[in-house]
């Protein structure tokens, strides 16, 4: 096991790694910019290490501080978070060239998860049902080739940026005269954002969900996964709410789907947690990308199976295999994520500031992922998610009623906050009914 | 100077704003200052957290000194590590040191070594001066923004 690992991230994802380390006897470095010096996860842990002002390329982007402050203190392992460094092959192949361990999977695997193209092509080959689409980059120059592929798949597609994901880089197209500007405007965004302007064509599909597989898996030919979550409910791209299991999908369309996830994971010798993401329309899943890092709404799977996963990320990524067997992971009732941001409820502007107070909910059932303390100063330059309040329930309407009283419990009085937007959600009568697609939210917001 | 005096200027602190007192009475003096150290940004393995009590808790006043006060504070002009890694006070194990507390320095003198990454980088005086005081010893691990060395 790991003897110290740095803690490359902020925030409550830094705060979450720093609990699970210290549970299993890990001893903690909290690397961090000059605005971060009161971060309550920098406060806990054994050692911290301040690598450069506040803007993010120079410090938490920053792969020669972070390296460095690892070399420093001898850790032994650097675990990436989420965003920042996290899916950035470079910093992981770097980390290991150095000596130390990275929490997650190999360059290699980061690499070819990174690049959509890749992705879906390795995808397919597992046997991963797949959106149709011009499986491989769009060819240059070549209109007619693109028209004809456009018109097998039907109308509306969308283009996407091979480097993009996340929902940059795409555009649809709902009629034949204006697909080739639209690749062509795609293609010219995809390279001055990624550098890499090869785009690839999916069918469009108008109202599906967005259904996503947790998996786990040690790189030693052992993958379990952790059922799935519906994060349907989004905002330009941005996950507001998110549960699990998904509601209303038939048994054995999910066990096919989880199946072909765990088997794909054996094909690339997958090793730590990731998540398949799919949308999911007419009893019918579609891989849209894989995220090979753990991700921001991974408690509401703890919730329903019990598992830690920050722990057992930890665990096979340093070399252990896994212990846990599928046959023993079991659903147990039902968990919903509220995002908390600090922001205007209605437009969204950010709203950084002062916690005068922060009075967070409990209860059985009520889990609350934050690092706000009174008298905690949210910064402006980072993004701004404040806390995630995460409730359990027997069942979807249990957990849902939980969510709504842990939502009217809580305090963050000194800033604005989306605690009036999330208190309506669970209020929604189409999502009290479960099911909305992922354009739910902006058409309810009149967006 | 009686001990109630002193159990009386303590009290004193307490009750009011001010950080630091200190009385003459004669030859005898007394200095009392708040226990503010402690709450300075945590530097470089400074670990001991006690509980976590996150908003700044008014310390409690710290132990009399009965004793002329010495004059800790640099004044100087602060030169502070622009990255993380580890300090070293001279080229080579064994060759002198870059400076020395009393030396002049120019704009552009190199002070000292921040070695990242099995790179040694060069750190310059950024103001002409003496050295007034180097803050770091000879292979200690530093942080960003850490200070180094002080230039009057």
């Amino acid at each position: 096991m790991l003897d110290k690992i740095v803690i490359a991230n902020r925030g409550e994802i830094a705060l979450r790694i720093l609990r699970a380390c210290k549970e299993m006897g890990i001893k903690t470095v909290a690397v961090h910019s000059t605005a971060d010096s009161d971060l309550m996860h920098v406060r806990l842990a054994d050692e911290a290490v301040c690598i450069g002002p506040a803007p993010s390329p120079q410090s938490y982007l920053n792969i020669p501080a972070i390296i460095s402050a690892a070399e420093v203190t001898d850790a032994t392992g650097i675990h990436p978070g989420y965003g920042f460094l996290a899916e950035n092959a470079d910093f992981a192949e770097q980390v290991q060239k150095s000596g130390f361990t990275f929490i997650g999977p190999t360059p290699e695997v980061i690499r070819m998860m990174g690049d959509k193209v890749e992705a879906i092509k390795a995808m397919r080959a597992a046997g991963v049902p797949t959106v149709p689409g011009s499986n491989g980059p769009l060819p240059e120059n070549d209109k007619e080739r693109c028209m004809a592929i456009a018109k097998e798949i039907g109308y509306p597609v969308i283009i996407k940026a091979a480097a993009g994901g996340g929902g940059r880089g795409m555009r649809v197209v709902h009629t034949e005269a204006a697909l080739l500007s639209s690749i062509h405007v795609t293609k010219a965004e995809a390279g001055a954002a990624f550098g890499d302007d090869t785009v690839y064509m999916e069918k469009f599909l108008t109202n599906p969900r967005h259904v996503e597989v947790q998996v786990l898996s040690d790189g030693q030919g052992n993958s379990i996964h952790l059922y799935d979550r519906d994060c349907s409910l989004q905002r330009r791209h941005q996950k507001v709410l998110e549960e699990a299991p998904a509601p209303g999908i038939p048994d054995e369309v999910r066990q096919e789907v989880y199946e072909s996830c765990t088997k794909a994971c054996n094909d690339i010798n997958y090793r730590g947690a990731g998540t398949f993401e799919f949308l999911y329309e007419d009893e019918r899943f579609y891989f849209i990308e894989m995220n090979t890092r753990i991700q921001v709404e991974h408690p509401v799977s703890e919730m329903i199976t019990g598992v830690d996963l920050i722990k057992e990320q930890i665990k096979v990524c340093s070399g252990e295999a896994l212990t846990l067997k599928q046959e023993n992971i079991r659903i147990n009732g039902h968990a919903f994520e509220c995002r908390i941001n600090a922001e205007d409820p209605k437009t969204f502007m950010p709203c950084p500031g002062k916690v005068k107070i922060f009075h967070p909910p409990g209860g059985l059932g009520v889990r609350v992922d934050s690092h706000l303390y009174s008298g905690y100063s949210v910064p402006p330059t980072y993004d701004s998610m404040i806390a995630k309040v995460i409730t359990w329930g027997e069942d979807r309407t249990a957990a849902l009623d939980r969510m709504r009283s842990a939502l009217d419990e809580t305090i963050i009085d000194g800033i604005r906050s989306n605690i009036p937007l999330q208190q309506d959600l669970v209020r929604d009568s189409a999502f009290r009914e479960g099911g909305v697609n992922i354009h739910y939210l902006e058409k309810k917001l009149g967006l | 100077m009686d001990i109630r005096k002193v159990k009386k200027l303590i009290e004193l602190l307490e009750e009011s704003n001010i950080d630091e007192i200190e009385i003459k009475e004669g030859e005898e003096s007394v200095r009392i200052s708040r226990n503010g150290a402690s709450l300075a940004a945590p530097q470089y393995a400074a670990a001991p957290i006690a509980a976590p009590a996150p908003a700044p808790v008014a310390a409690p006043v710290a132990a009399a000194a009965v004793e002329a006060p010495v004059a800790e504070a640099h004044s100087g002009h602060v030169v502070k590590s622009p990255m993380v890694g580890t300090f070293y006070a001279s080229p080579s194990p064994g060759s002198p040191m870059f400076v020395e507390v009393g030396k002049h320095v120019k704009v552009g003198d190199t002070i000292c070594i921040v070695e990242a990454m099995k790179m040694m980088n060069q750190i310059e005086a950024d103001k002409a001066g003496v050295i007034e005081a180097i803050l770091v010893e000879d292979g200690q691990p530093v942080e960003f923004d850490q200070p180094l060395v002080t230039i009057v």
